[in-house]
């Protein structure tokens, strides 16, 4: 039966940054940048007298995905919930800066983000914003050479904050059910808004509102994936062999226009569910409960109505 | 914050060629254990880093029993922790030990 | 001359009291206090419906609003005290006496109340004792219960959460007392009837439906490679080794992963049909698994799990449900099954002393029991033999005069370390210093040593029933405490005589290897894995959701 075979397939969700990438990658082909063993720690958790972690949270460095040349960066979303901070900020830059330069010996034809995190820690906050901020323009350099940067996100954390920003400036996004992107983060719409406006221990909610079947959904992500490491792998391998479209005004202009259109459609909806009757699926409510072979089917009856970026 | 470091002798050199491997994650009641042939053959010096402080006789046999049980010679094992019981911290040894023996690198 | 009807007539006095607010037997919801106020009388004992899962919560604001002037010196009998309003009645002078099973979580407030002497605390007794007590000497004078639906002559239909229910009516009811009912909703006809109309006196539509805690659904995503390892040993060094089919499960982590490994790990060990087949068990979703892999016979259940109902009523051949299909729990006839049929019982618990002693009560927190002390005893009464009872009565035996009897398995699964490195295994009990504070006569201890036969940490499993003599025993204790003091100020040469018996046994003696307690052998990694494998019957509370 098929929830025995999807349970004991390697699971995106449960495994760590390094499985995931060791995993993603053709087998035995990853070399890190960096690794655990350089000690490249956070110089600031000490300070609050909290632990750190070798690679401080962040794995980077390069490979094969289907024989082609590619440069990956993992965040482990169980280490200070994949923050951004100076270190594993300045190792993301670093290596998309190194993909922009085509270094050698192994230039690559595509980059990978497998973004897992919270945004930015809150320890070195100044740091990790400016490494989100840097991020996203070596992102917009890579694209403007003409390199497809494709972000993989399913992982505990999601993708929030500057890691949601970040997402949606990539190429191309693969989700899987359990992922979720956003900006602002559930809790923090909460304190500041009211558990009238979001109430964020309401995970099914946070799940509708964020979580990777809406995202599919609406067009803000490229592919939806079972969570399976090996899953994900094939989503990355096509994704990878498009030609991306090209970054300039025109294409942006287009996205730009889907979005205003998308808002004047949809701005007055309080749910996704609300969204989905809007968009004509029959029982709305069911959408999050479907196996993962209906809401596929669901899926593949649909036309695209990506953001393509 | 606690760190300090035990060294032990041990009788062989533990198995394998592996140069270097790396087992858990650092987070609440977890933590990472960085396993490297650096130490001298018939030594086993581990390195701790700890959130909890004022265990540290629970550390000396945890890391007596595993080095007991282990003879992982050679090996310099550096942990950040996060808080993990003994039984956790002892089962990453042990896993961290089995990933050098098996690493290829 | 005495009067042989007297509770009879104050009875007919206490509804006549009431008739004006009542048109038959339906109140409405702003009367409800008034009502009370009308039909229970100051030093009365009341039963306001409340376990470890459903509450009849809407009747427990209605009588906090009571006015004390009135409505005093209440004397309380009933399961749980569960709901913040349970102690509020005391805060108010409303209620003075307690008697009571369960606290969960008002287990700190409750001891703060005990502290401040607002209280007076009669005991902290088992579901079975308390239960028994209610046909003895703590009868209710008025039931104030909760169902799902009524009629408009008075019958109920509980639902699934059927629990305690028939109990406390089945006391109140043909003693004279007064039954009164807050229900979901009234209805012209009910799906099946768990309670008679003639049985219920007033019923009440709750402006909201009564709440339910999902208490027994634990998300196979928090579970750790400890707890499988542990799972891996109790399953080979106990379920095989005694082929135990009757059972019931507590509700840890580590019991849980034993349910998650029965597709998988245990599968493979070719127990399958040879154990785990009946149980007396709540619907815990992680046994789903197990379930569709034809692992499990039957279930009866004390009660019902949030999320679970759909999945029950398609599995009937499994679980006890009633013509409409829904199950048909029931708490009192679970426990005595528990007791009586069953040849194990498995769960965790917070403190173990030197003598296998178990308490769950820690400094300031009073939790009581939950079914474990029933099922958790060794039952004197018991009379029909099985293989896993005769031979754990064999092993505890000496035999001098061949006449052997059966000891049912009583097994505690207990990491050495809690929360905050809280030691498990400690010299005395919390529950001794709190007795003394407070007074009690009796401090409460969940299991009694004698009852224990294993127990199962980490380090290993220890048995209890091949141990002879005091010294043995705590040898044996101490082998398997790990690294807590109890565990190091072991003596090891003793330990490792007891390990050459077999008292104490290792992952190695068992075949185990630690390094394989992984996370992949567990049949479902998450809360959604389980709705997966029930083909999407079981619908989990959005607090477990991640999708």
């Amino acid at each position: 039966m098929s929830a025995v075979a999807s349970c004991r397939a390697a699971s995106w969700l449960e495994a760590s940054a390094r499985a995931r990438v060791a995993g993603l990658l053709d087998q035995g082909s990853f070399v890190e940048f960096l690794g655990p063993e350089q000690r490249a720690m956070s110089p600031h958790l000490r300070q609050f007298d909290l632990p750190r972690a070798f690679d401080d949270g962040v794995v980077v460095g390069r490979g094969l995905l289907g024989g082609v040349r590619v440069f990956v960066a993992a965040q482990e979303g169980r280490f200070m919930g994949g923050t951004f901070g100076e270190v594993s900020g300045a190792k993301i830059v670093g290596l998309l800066r190194a993909a922009r330069d085509r270094a050698a010996p192994s230039p690559p034809d595509a980059v990978l983000l497998l973004l897992d995190t919270g945004g930015v820690r809150l320890q070195e906050a100044n740091a990790g914003e400016l490494a989100v901020s840097e991020i996203i323009r070596a992102i917009a350099e890579l694209r403007h050479a003409g390199l497809p940067v494709i972000a993989l996100v399913g992982g505990r954390a999601g993708a929030f904050g500057g890691g949601g920003i970040i997402a949606a400036c990539c190429t191309a996004l693969v989700i899987s059910q359990h992922g979720r992107t956003s900006v602002s983060g559930p809790e923090v719409i909460e304190t500041n808004k009211g558990v009238e406006e979001f109430d964020s221990k309401d995970r099914a909610l946070v799940w509708r509102i964020t979580g990777g079947r809406t995202r599919i959904l609406s067009g803000a992500a490229d592919r939806y994936v079972r969570d399976e490491i090996a899953a994900f792998r094939d989503a990355a391998i096509a994704l990878a062999g498009l030609t991306p479209p090209p970054f300039a005004c025109e294409t942006l202009r287009a996205a730009q226009t889907r979005l205003v259109a998308r808002r004047e459609r949809n701005g007055a909806c309080r749910d996704a569910t609300e969204l989905w009757a809007g968009d004509g699926i029959d029982e709305p409510d069911q959408v999050p409960d479907l196996t993962e072979d209906a809401f596929i089917a669901l899926l593949s009856a649909r036309s695209a109505q990506h953001d393509r970026r | 914050m606690e760190s300090f470091t035990l060294t032990h002798p041990a009788a062989t050199p533990l198995a394998g060629a592996g140069r270097q491997a790396i087992v858990g994650v650092v987070a609440s009641g977890n933590l990472e254990v960085l396993a490297e042939r650096t130490a001298q053959p018939d030594l086993c010096v581990v390195e701790i880093s700890t959130a909890a402080d004022g265990f540290g006789e629970i550390w000396r046999a945890v890391i007596l029993d595993f080095v007991e049980r282990a003879a992982p010679g050679g090996v310099r094992f550096s942990i950040n922790d996060g808080g993990a019981r003994p039984d956790t911290v002892l089962l990453r040894l042990m896993q961290a030990a089995r990933a050098l023996q098996d690493a290829t690198n | 001359m005495r009067r042989w009807d007297s509770a009879r007539q104050a009875r007919d006095a206490r509804l006549s009291a009431a008739s004006g607010l009542m048109r038959g037997k339906q109140v409405r919801p702003d009367d409800v206090t008034a009502l009370l106020e009308a039909v229970i009388r100051p030093g009365d004992r009341i039963c306001l419906e409340g376990d470890n899962q459903k509450q009849a919560d809407f009747l427990a604001r209605a009588l906090v609003q009571a006015d004390p002037a009135i409505l005093h010196d209440l004397h309380v009998v009933q399961s749980g005290i569960v709901l913040p309003e349970h102690l509020e009645l005391f805060e108010a002078g409303i209620a003075t006496r307690l008697d009571f099973s369960y606290s969960g979580p008002q287990g700190a407030a409750l001891a703060r109340a005990l502290d401040r002497g607002r209280i007076a605390l009669g005991a902290i007794h088992t579901y079975s004792e308390l239960f028994a007590r209610y046909f003895i000497d703590l009868t209710p004078n008025v039931a104030l219960i909760v169902a799902r639906q009524a009629d408009r002559h008075g019958n109920l239909y509980t639902g699934p959460n059927t629990e305690d229910t028939p109990t406390i009516v089945e006391a109140t009811a043909f003693k004279d007392g007064i039954v009164i009912a807050q229900v979901n909703e009234i209805v012209d006809s009910l799906p099946r009837v768990d309670i008679q109309g003639d049985q219920v006196d007033v019923i009440v539509q709750s402006p909201t439906p009564f709440h339910v805690e999902p208490l027994f659904t634990r998300d196979p995503a928090a579970m750790t490679e400890t707890q499988i390892l542990m799972a891996m040993m109790a399953i080979k060094g106990i379920y095989a080794e005694y082929g135990v089919t009757r059972l019931n499960h507590g509700i840890g982590f580590a019991t849980a992963a034993i349910e998650l490994l029965l597709p998988t790990y245990t599968e493979r060990l070719g127990l399958k049909g040879k154990i785990a087949t009946h149980w007396a068990l709540n619907p815990h979703p992680t046994l789903i698994p197990a379930i569709e892999s034809g692992w499990v016979e039957q279930i009866h259940c004390f009660g019902s799990e949030v999320g679970m109902d759909e999945y029950m009523r398609a599995r009937p051949d499994v679980f006890f449900t009633g013509h409409d299909g829904a199950l048909r729990s029931n708490r009192m006839l679970c426990q005595n099954a528990g007791l009586y049929a069953c040849d194990m019982f498995i769960g965790a618990t917070l403190q173990i002393d030197l003598d296998g002693n178990s308490s769950t009560v820690t400094p300031g927190r009073i939790a009581g029991f939950g079914g474990a002390p029933n099922m958790g005893s060794d039952p004197h009464g018991r009379r029909h033999a099985s293989p896993a009872w005769l031979k754990a009565g064999r092993e505890a035996s000496d035999a001098r005069s061949g006449l052997v009897r059966g000891r049912k398995l009583v097994v505690q699964m207990v990491e050495t370390f809690g929360d905050a490195m809280a030691p498990a295994f400690v010299e005395t009990l919390d529950s001794l210093a709190l007795a003394e504070r407070l007074g009690l006569p009796l401090a409460p201890v969940m299991i009694y040593g004698d009852d224990v036969t294993h127990i199962v940490t980490e380090e290993g499993i220890a048995n209890l029933l091949l141990c002879r003599g005091r010294d043995e025993r705590e040898q044996a204790i101490r082998g398997v405490a790990g690294y807590t003091p109890v565990g190091r100020a072991r003596d090891r040469g003793m330990v490792e005589r007891l390990r050459a018996r077999g008292i104490i046994r290792r992952p190695e003696d068992l075949g185990v290897n630690p390094l394989d307690a992984d996370r992949s052998l567990l049949a479902a990694r998450s809360i959604k894995d389980l709705a997966d494998w029930s083909g999407g019957l079981y619908r989990p509370p959005s607090k477990f959701r991640n999708w």
